[in-house]
């Protein structure tokens, strides 16, 4: 079943193409790793996905449906930011967080379903802002979860966060996308990651220039050094 | 003498009056102070001098002419800064002044009304009737309504724009029904503490109560406890020593601050 559909999708800033012609698919189960350098377009492209940036040409259809025309979609989708910004004494617990993503406001049970599953359960009564960015991004995979979407979109969510937190985030994932059948699309410039979890890869930069069986990308060796170039030159240009 | 003065009936309207505004300050205050908007309060309640002299100048109840004038203004305020890009901190600057300033100018030419203008810059809540504290009540009981219908999206919106976006909450309309509940409030409190004042009420219980809670309600509790507390005890205090009621009042919510200050200096509440 054909979750995502994009295509033709060009963005144009005032002063640079951020996204040209960029067409893909995403069925359901898959577990689509989006990798690119910085600058690529990844962000440029999630925030088209979730209706933050309507500003683009070609069409972006979530379940056989234009995004432009029903924000339903948006039900069924469960998000986390890159980093989610947040006052550090804003007075929420763990609970009220992962409440917030609750569409059915009489489901309590599922916030402590979805705690238990992520190994936050104790932490639900403290302030977000006392907990260590592994844990606080697993509250926000619990808020993005908790009305079992039927895709997860992820951008970049390891940047900042200890080691020992992106192997408990990185099994949460396969189990997420293995047991529960749930499609992720996730961005990361970590290829190694990506060739460890997702089973479909897109190729990023400004245009796509892989898409396909993430088997058939790291087979490719042309394919890696070429990405990796890419990524290393705008590694060197950053600094 | 201390306990023959709950027996007035000017004191019961005037603590009734105070309690709810006690509550509605607090609740409303708590989502601007979240959203780095904590003058926000103070730039509507200068415009609303705007509309109190606007009000005595055509003849109109000066009040009625306030909640217009400050409204409208909050909102078109709002549309602008979101249209050209000003920041939040600038906007509240041209809101506050330009009300003080079309203030100034109708109350010279109109050769001046002090005394009216008097009571509205630091309150009068010991002169309160029974429809003031009817119309007080009612329109505390109809936002705390919407409050509770759309805590969610306005938790969510308040904690991240963006994130509340992508859950498919209308963030801009929910970002103008605050505005509006605010205009309301601030107009409504001018009773009590008045237009100078008004910011205090917004502020200060809501940065003590979230030095103690954990989650929102429980702060929301905290602040509305330490709110209602200030104004009963403010009320009565000023009343027995014949002093101002609204600085009273907001000198009773700085102690409670600068105690719950002391108390986590010392190490007695958690650092967060």
């Amino acid at each position: 079943m054909l979750i995502v559909e994009i295509k033709n999708l060009t963005v144009q800033y005032p002063d640079v193409k951020a996204l040209d012609d960029v067409s893909f698919t995403v069925n359901q189960g898959d577990f689509l790793g989006i990798i690119g350098p910085n600058g690529a377009g990844k962000s440029t492209l999630f925030d088209s996905m979730l209706g933050l940036n309507t500003k683009y040409k070609g069409t972006i259809k979530f379940f056989g449906e234009d995004i432009k025309k029903s924000k339903n979609y948006l039900k069924e989708l469960g998000y986390v930011p890159q980093k989610p910004i947040f006052e550090k004494n804003f007075p929420v617990t763990v609970s009220d967080v992962v409440r917030m993503g609750l569409n059915n406001e009489s489901d309590e049970n599922k916030i402590d379903e979805i705690l238990q599953q992520l190994w936050i359960h104790e932490l639900r009564n403290r302030r977000i802002g006392e907990l260590s960015g592994g844990q606080q991004q697993r509250v926000f995979i619990a808020k993005a979860l908790v009305n079992n979407p039927k895709i997860l979109i992820l951008d970049e969510p390891v940047t900042g966060i200890d080691q020992q937190s992106i192997e408990l985030f990185f099994s949460i994932l396969r189990e997420l996308n293995s047991k529960q059948k749930i499609t992720i699309i996730w961005s990361s410039h970590d290829l190694d990651a990506v060739n460890q979890l997702a089973n479909h890869v897109a190729c990023l930069n400004r245009t796509l220039f892989f898409h396909g069986e993430s088997e058939k990308f790291f087979s490719d060796d042309e394919l890696v050094k070429q990405y990796s170039e890419a990524s290393m030159q705008e590694h060197m240009h950053h600094h | 003498m201390s306990l023959e003065i709950l027996t007035f009936s000017f004191m019961h309207r005037a603590l009734i009056s105070g309690i709810a505004i006690a509550i509605l300050c607090s609740v409303v205050g708590l989502f601007l102070v979240l959203r780095r908007y904590s003058l926000f309060g103070d730039a509507i309640a200068h415009s609303s001098f705007g509309g109190i002299a606007l009000g005595l100048l055509a003849g109109i109840y000066p009040l009625w002419a306030a909640y217009g004038v400050s409204i409208a203004s909050a909102l078109i305020i709002t549309k602008v800064k979101d249209r050209y890009n000003i920041s939040g901190d600038a906007s509240i600057a041209v809101l506050l002044s330009s009300g003080i300033a079309v203030g100034l100018v109708i109350i010279g030419l109109s050769g001046g009304f002090t005394i009216d203008i008097f009571s509205f810059l630091f309150g009068s809540i010991l002169l309160v009737s029974v429809d003031d504290t009817v119309l007080i009540l009612a329109l505390t009981g109809a936002i705390l309504i919407v409050i509770l219908l759309l805590y969610r999206q306005l938790l969510y919106s308040t904690f991240n724009e963006e994130q509340a976006k992508v859950s498919g909450i209308p963030v801009e309309k929910i970002n103008y029904l605050i505005v509006f509940m605010a205009g309301i409030t601030v107009v409504t409190s001018i009773q009590l503490v008045g237009v100078l004042l008004i910011s205090a009420l917004f502020v200060i219980p809501n940065v003590t109560a979230i030095m103690y809670g954990k989650g929102f309600k429980q702060t929301a509790i905290i602040s509305m406890s330490l709110s209602i507390f200030s104004v009963v005890v403010g009320i009565l205090v000023s009343y027995i020593f014949d002093i101002t009621p609204a600085g009273t009042i907001v000198l009773i919510s700085i102690g409670l601050l600068a105690g719950t200050m002391a108390i986590k200096s010392a190490g007695l509440l958690s650092k967060n």
